[in-house]
């Protein structure tokens, strides 16, 4: 079947691409000037927002085939999280070297004593595991640890919504829509609902 | 001081264009050497000949290039397109475009309230008062900062004519209130109209001016056209845009920010490195147009001027 060629042998590939996108998307608008008059500023919201995105993406992978019963979002969920890891480092650098200019007592001052700050550092610490553990030897080697350790990617996600939510000002609405999404993908696969859900859905597929 | 050009100290535009253009290679470029780590670059050179195709209008020259710290002026693109106006849009790149319809004419504004002679001023009556060029530091609450060349003139003339009366003690500010031409004030989640407000002493000071331009020019609209206040020593959202009404009042006015989360945005709201918002730092700040952080300095660098009315006043109290 065409779509089922499709769907095994370049839904990977294009999702890996289009994970990939944002970085010469970022290079571009660096060099054209388009990431505001605070262009630092700019990049690290970007590459913070495409890192909560895919974040999310990878969150929604496992309700996609559990309920919808699209099965090739389980091939992308590990390097949905991976690159969530990837722009997470690539925001941390920048607000390392650009942001601050390695000013370590100015960094250690906003990363231990603002909360939002703090709160986004532990997010990205935790992501540190589950990146190294999402290639192998490790998901074999961990064996039923492995699930177990890449739970830990619900909290983390909470956090990263937490951290979006504590750098903006009052009146700014959108990190709340993403703490939402992030609670609706954890509650679809409490058992109950998951199961409910799907069978309503596969019913409605098949008639 | 009268706002005079001598042909000498005229702004080459190329000159701050080529600033922002060099920013923005060298993060381009920084951001280019964290993916390719193997990238060995030259810095990118100044280019002051080549003309940039993005700037939209013309800015008038202006009478200085740098603030009395010797700090170079923020750039018209940079001023004009970099903006926190939540009437239009908490997003400080869309401002530009979305107020550039909002009419400033006709346009008054009442100054009444404790006064001898309450009056209302047509946008024409202020010009009656000789503009003054005022190249002022802007030191947002966000912790990023700007140099802008205002054109404005003490609020204090106004107060001159209307006489406050004697138990007048602080200043309310109030915006244009209109959901129609702004439809995020029918938001609730901040209380409509913009108030802001200033000790009556405050108010009266030489630097706290009424700007009615920038950069030679009248103000853009997305700058709080046609005229907003301008408190250089206090953080930015004390600078009330798009101004309706002048209150004199006996009570320490609430203000928009205040009432939003009075923890985090008091009615002094002094720049002051010391004191830090409870969320995150204001030791240090992004001087737009610079890689890194420079210190924040107490009242922004007007302490020799200001610091007298806050004699023997708790700062981390009065925040």
């Amino acid at each position: 079947m065409n779509l089922k060629i499709f769907l095994d042998r370049w839904f990977p590939l294009l999702v890996n691409i289009a994970c990939l996108l944002p970085i010469p998307w970022l290079i571009f608008d660096a060099w054209r000037g388009n990431l505001s008059a605070d262009p630092i500023r700019g990049a690290i919201l970007r590459t913070g927002m495409i890192a909560l995105e895919l974040l999310v993406f990878s969150l929604a992978c496992t309700p996609l085939n559990t309920i919808f019963g699209f099965k090739p979002a389980l091939k992308v969920r590990r390097a949905l999280g991976d690159y969530s890891f990837l722009y997470t480092s690539l925001h941390f650098a920048i607000f390392i070297a650009l942001d601050y200019g390695f000013n370590l007592p100015l960094i250690g001052n906003e990363l231990f004593l603002r909360p939002y700050a703090l709160i986004g550092f532990i997010a990205g610490l935790l992501l540190i595991p589950l990146a190294v553990t999402s290639f192998p030897p490790w998901p074999v080697r961990l064996g039923k640890n492995w699930k177990r350790l890449h739970r830990m990617v619900y909290g983390i996600s909470l956090l990263a919504g937490i951290h979006f939510i504590l750098v903006v000002k009052q009146g700014v609405t959108e990190p709340y829509l993403w703490v939402i999404l992030i609670v609706f993908l954890l509650v679809l696969r409490i058992p109950p609902i998951r199961r409910t859900l799907s069978g309503f859905f596969t019913r409605t597929a098949q008639s | 001081m009268k706002y005079k050009i001598d042909p000498s100290e005229i702004t080459p535009r190329q000159l701050y264009l080529s600033r922002r253009q060099f920013i923005g290679r060298a993060s381009a470029l920084t951001a280019g050497a964290f993916i390719l780590a193997a990238c060995k670059g030259n810095l990118p050179v100044v280019e002051t000949g080549a003309p940039l195709s993005t700037s939209s209008s013309e800015p008038s020259p202006v009478g200085a290039t740098t603030d009395e710290l010797g700090d170079p002026l923020t750039s018209y693109q940079d001023v004009t397109n970099y903006n926190n106006y939540y009437e239009f849009s908490t997003n400080k790149q869309a401002v530009a475009k979305l107020a550039a319809d909002f009419p400033t004419s006709p346009w008054s504004i009442e100054v009444s309230g404790l006064v001898n002679n309450p009056r209302t001023y047509t946008i024409e009556d202020l010009q009656n008062f000789e503009p003054e060029e005022r190249i002022c530091r802007l030191r947002c609450v966000e912790a990023w900062s700007m140099v802008i060349p205002w054109l404005g003139f003490p609020l204090r003339k106004i107060l001159d004519e209307v006489e406050p009366a004697s138990d007048a003690t602080f200043v309310k500010f109030t915006a244009i209130y209109d959901t129609e031409l702004l439809p995020s004030q029918n938001s609730t989640s901040l209380a409509w109209p913009y108030v802001e407000g200033l000790r009556l002493d405050e108010a009266m000071h030489d630097l706290t001016i009424l700007a009615t331009g920038l950069y030679g020019e009248a103000l853009p609209n997305q700058n709080g056209a046609p005229v907003r206040l301008v408190v250089p020593w206090k953080y930015g959202f004390k600078s009330i845009k798009a101004i309706v009404k002048i209150e004199l009042v006996d009570y320490m006015p609430d203000t928009l920010w205040t009432l939003a989360a009075r923890d985090e945005y008091g009615f002094y709201a002094n720049v002051n490195p010391d004191v830090d918002h409870p969320r995150w730092s204001q030791s240090a700040e992004r001087r737009i147009g610079e890689v890194g952080r420079r210190n924040t300095l107490l009242f922004n660098g007007y302490e020799k001027e200001v610091a007298s009315l806050y004699a023997g006043m708790d700062l981390e109290k009065n925040f």
